[in-house]
């Protein structure tokens, strides 16, 4: 039963958008386990574990020399305080930092290998690995088309990569894409050049714990001028207890390259808190596009605020040649806490970073979210537009920076966040950070539904309609674009979203 | 020894020369002003709150010696009938100003006082700084409950028929002075506050003002063309039901200001504006921090703050808005807008918002950018002289901010003011 059943709601907020949110919030479908043989390493870290995560996944001396210099880092650091969230202290001793399925000590060589109850697994969440099936198109209420669409998957079961589907249709265009394991082997030298490269092994606390012990992740190379043939996609899943994840994922896009990549997370209902420390690093080279979602739908915890996720992740985009392109776009219903600010590094002239966010939070689940949209070459352009709905006693927390350095000239940056509250427990809270360090560059940050493009407004109210009519669609049109592009599974919680209204919304 | 250690020691040295009033109706409240200080520390570059401004020439063990300027405009509120009272390096002038008598209030000294141990400004004095300094800290405010040196105590009885215009003369190039102001605003009375003038080389004031049912307040100030001033102001407003609170700051010039403005919505349906309107040239850097705490209903919360910028001046605006839990049918609004007239200039914001209740409409809006190119093409087309057309836009710009104040007199000479600087282009 979730907390939102239990308020009186506030003219202006639609049931629709309350009801929504309850079904988003409220029972996890996610929350069963798997019952399989599981092989652990010890609880807690040390170097001993670093190098036994970097043995068991085979590994070159130089990486297990990176891994433990990222531990000695680690050392050397304090756990960050500043976001508007609060857990009890996490004892980074008291977790296991590998994991695998029993049946994955011999990698398998093809699907048919794969322990069937993993398959089943996935299965279960909806994600087919066996590459006969073809995930249909998204049924949409207004009857769209069903298109069919390939997506390859690269699933992650706690600490290891389980199976990566299409590898063969995808090396006919010359994508890679295998897990970060594989790489390391078949790939050292894209690898060596490009891992750390976005998000330094110093970076912040997490991202340093995960330099030293991820275990897995996904890596995804595309050669200049290929426009990758089908979606990509990372499915992870948390099914041990005690078991902290810690993937890593590394996409480069050469020149003139494209590709759009999805992410879903789940975990089982157990009653203690689970950690999860990712780092996701993207390289862009000249005219590359990437398109990274997200649907994070971690175990939330109880309704009282028992176990759940934290969720505490480096996410970054480098835009280092000119006229490249990144979107973000982030669908946050899942973990206990939230702790994630996906970014842009607009370096190369005329790059773009996009930033779309919509994060739920309801019961005692608390977001601390954003982007940090960082402007370096010139006639760069950024868009952020975040929704964030608390319900409960749910803190939800949009945390942002735009910087426009000296050199960025006649460079754009439109920001909206909004927020919802639904009951009067829970709170929304903005931090923008706002740095201007030149003239010619524009920034805009807003937080009012009323302030949609004047000249999409415009259009639609040329065309008989009135003003909410207007403002409905243009932010729902803007939402529906951005859901679409989500795989399957994900798609079905979208299309609660959209019909989240913006009405009765604070800045 | 580090240059940070040598700082710290001459913060700590500074602090150990001088002495807390042992004596009087105010020595317990600046004994404990004291106390949280030590508690505290002096505000640190590290210190998130001080993320775009340096604290170190404000806490430093001597002020930086100013220039004494002769302001070719003189006293921006001359014109104005007022109740005037003048400060030489904080020092009251009985000589220059129109006595301390006046109809509807009582108005006193802080250093007239001191030896009298029953007050009625005990139970405000440092209490509405205290009161401030969570969730923030806000230290450079304690130090100033400690040690202030003068001040006016105001109980405003009823509405007061003309303003109270405070004004103060920088005399000597290296004077350091700490003012301490605190105004009590009975129920439904009105009184209006002017401040202006070059205070020291380097100032620290504080404004408590306590403003019960029904009472209004009106506060302007004017930080004049003094750019080798280093000022941090404080404004600590604590507004009763129904009451209602109205700030606005024309700043010109300065190497470094900081103002704060904290102000606690206690009663349901009081009103507070906080506006500011700010040109600086080259080595100027202006900072407005604001915090406003809506908790009680229908509460009405504005910030307004527009900053013109050249020659690579900053501009810093943190702004905050907290609805408490409970604090129902709040309606907040907050808006800062920077136009850099070049390209070293720069402006740096954090505009925040901090909601516990659900049936509220906050909003916050920010934007930097240059002159908008069409706009001036416009006014060329017409036969307008580019620096005129500039002038004509930056005012425009800074009409939002301007507009907050409602007595015309006074905003026709804010506005004078501003045409001014655009003409010397500084």
């Amino acid at each position: 039963m979730s907390a939102v059943t239990d308020i009186e709601v506030k003219d202006g907020v639609d049931q629709e958008t309350v009801d929504a949110v309850r079904e988003v919030g409220g029972t996890y479908k996610y929350g069963w386990d798997t019952e399989i043989e599981m092989e652990y390493a010890p609880k807690g870290v040390n170097p001993d574990i670093v190098r036994l995560i970097s043995e068991k996944n085979g590994e070159p001396e130089w990486m297990t020399d990176w891994r433990l210099s990222a531990f000695e880092r680690w050392l050397q650091m304090e756990e960050p305080s500043w976001a508007m969230v609060n857990y009890p202290k996490i004892d980074f001793q008291d977790q296991y930092y590998y994991a695998r399925p029993k049946s994955m000590a011999e990698k398998p060589k093809s699907l048919e290998d794969v322990d069937p109850k993993l398959l089943a697994t996935y299965e279960k969440l909806g994600i087919p690995l066996k590459e006969q099936m073809i995930l249909a198109g998204v049924e949409g209420a207004d009857e769209a088309p069903v298109e069919a669409r390939k997506v390859a998957v690269d699933a992650v079961f706690d600490s290891v990569s389980v199976g990566t589907t299409f590898q063969a249709e995808l090396k006919k265009a010359g994508v890679i894409f295998c897990s970060i394991s594989e790489a390391i082997k078949e790939h050292p030298e894209l690898v060596k050049k490009y891992l750390g490269s976005v998000v330094p092994v110093s970076d912040n606390y997490y991202a340093t714990l995960n330099s030293a012990v991820f275990s897995d992740g996904s890596f995804v190379y595309i050669p200049p001028g290929v426009r990758c043939p089908m979606e990509l996609s990372t499915y992870f899943r948390i099914n041990a207890e005690n078991t902290g994840q810690f993937e890593r994922t590394l996409i480069i896009a050469d020149k003139g390259s494209y590709v759009s990549y999805l992410e879903g997370c789940t975990a089982p209902q157990r009653d203690t808190a689970q950690l999860h420390a990712a780092v996701v690093e993207i390289v862009l080279e000249e005219d590359a596009e990437v398109k990274y979602s997200t649907v994070q739908n971690w175990f939330p915890g109880d309704e009282n605020g028992k176990g759940g996720i934290y969720n505490f992740v480096t996410k970054r985009a480098d835009c280092r040649g000119d006229r490249s392109k990144v979107m973000w776009t982030q669908v946050e219903t899942g973990s206990a806490v939230t702790w994630k600010y996906p970014s842009c590094i607009l370096r190369g002239n005329d790059s773009q970073g996009e930033f779309y966010s919509i994060a739920i939070a309801n019961n005692h689940q608390q977001a601390d979210t954003g982007t940090k949209m960082v402007h370096l070459g010139k006639n760069t352009k950024s868009r952020i537009v975040s929704k964030g709905i608390s319900a409960g006693v749910a803190q939800n927390t949009y945390r942002g920076l735009v910087s426009m350095h000296p050199k960025a000239k006649s460079s754009r940056n439109y920001t909206q966040c909004d927020s919802l509250l639904i009951g009067d427990k829970c709170g929304a809270h903005t931090v923008p950070y706002i740095e201007v360090k030149n003239n010619s560059s524009r920034v805009e940050h807003e937080a009012t539904t009323s302030k949609v493009d004047d000249e999409q407004m415009f259009y639609c109210r040329q065309r008989g309609m009135d003003e909410e009519e207007a403002v409905a669609l243009v932010v729902n049109g803007f939402c529906k674009d951005v859901l679409q592009a989500l795989p399957m599974e994900f798609a079905m919680e979208a299309q609660q979203l959209v019909a989240i209204s913006l009405e009765g919304s604070v800045g | 020894m580090s240059l940070a250690q040598t700082k710290e020691t001459d913060v700590s040295k500074r602090l150990a020369e001088m002495k807390v009033s042992q004596s009087g109706w105010s020595a317990p409240a600046r004994k404990e002003a004291y106390d949280r200080l030590m508690k505290m520390g002096m505000p640190q570059r590290r210190d998130e709150y001080w993320k775009y401004t340096r604290p170190d020439t404000l806490t430093s063990g001597e002020a930086i010696p100013a220039a004494v300027q002769k302001d070719s405009e003189g006293p921006i509120f001359d014109e104005l009938d007022s109740h005037k009272l003048v400060f030489v390096d904080g020092v009251y002038s009985e000589t220059l100003s129109d006595g301390l008598s006046l109809t509807g209030a009582v108005l006193e000294l802080l250093s007239t006082t001191e030896e009298v141990d029953i007050h009625w400004a005990k139970s405000l004095y440092g209490s509405l700084e205290k009161n401030g300094q969570t969730p923030v800290a806000r230290p450079l405010a304690a130090f100033n409950s400690a040690f202030a040196e003068e001040g006016i105590l105001l109980h405003v009885k009823e509405t007061l028929s003309k303003p109270i215009s405070l004004h103060y003369i920088h005399g000597s190039e290296t004077s350091d002075v700490i003012l301490h102001h605190v105004i009590k605003v009975d129920a439904g009375a009105r009184a209006t506050i002017l401040e202006s003038g070059a205070v020291a080389a380097r100032c620290n004031t504080v404004i408590e003002a306590e403003i019960e049912q029904g009472g209004q307040l009106n506060h302007i100030r004017a930080q004049g063309r003094d750019h080798e001033r280093r000022a941090v102001t404080h404004v600590f407003a604590q507004l009763e039901e129904h009451s209602q609170f109205k700030s606005f700051t024309l700043t010109m010039n300065g190497v470094l200001t900081r103002n704060e403005t904290v102000i606690d919505m206690r009663g349901d349906d009081s009103i507070a504006h906080v506006a500011g309107a700010s040109v600086g040239d080259g080595d100027f850097h202006h900072d407005d921090t604001v915090f406003i705490t809506h908790d009680a209903l229908r509460g009405e919360s504005r910030q307004v703050f527009k900053k013109v910028l050249r020659n690579g001046a900053t501009g810093v605006f943190q702004g905050k808005i907290l609805v408490k839990p409970g604090a129902q049918k709040t309606d907040g609004y907050q808006i800062s807008q920077s136009l850099l007239l070049d390209d070293d200039s720069q402006f740096l914001a954090k505009p925040e918002l901090e909601i516990y209740a659900d049936d509220v409409a906050c909003s916050h809006g920010s934007t930097s950018g240059a002159i908008d190119e069409e706009a001036l093409f416009y006014l060329r087309s017409r036969g307008v002289a580019a620096d005129e057309a500039t002038n004509l836009l930056t005012l425009a710009f800074l009409s939002e901010a301007l507009s907050e104040v409602e007595n015309e007199d006074i905003a026709e000479l804010i506005n004078a003011r501003l045409e001014g600087w655009l003409k010397r282009r500084r």
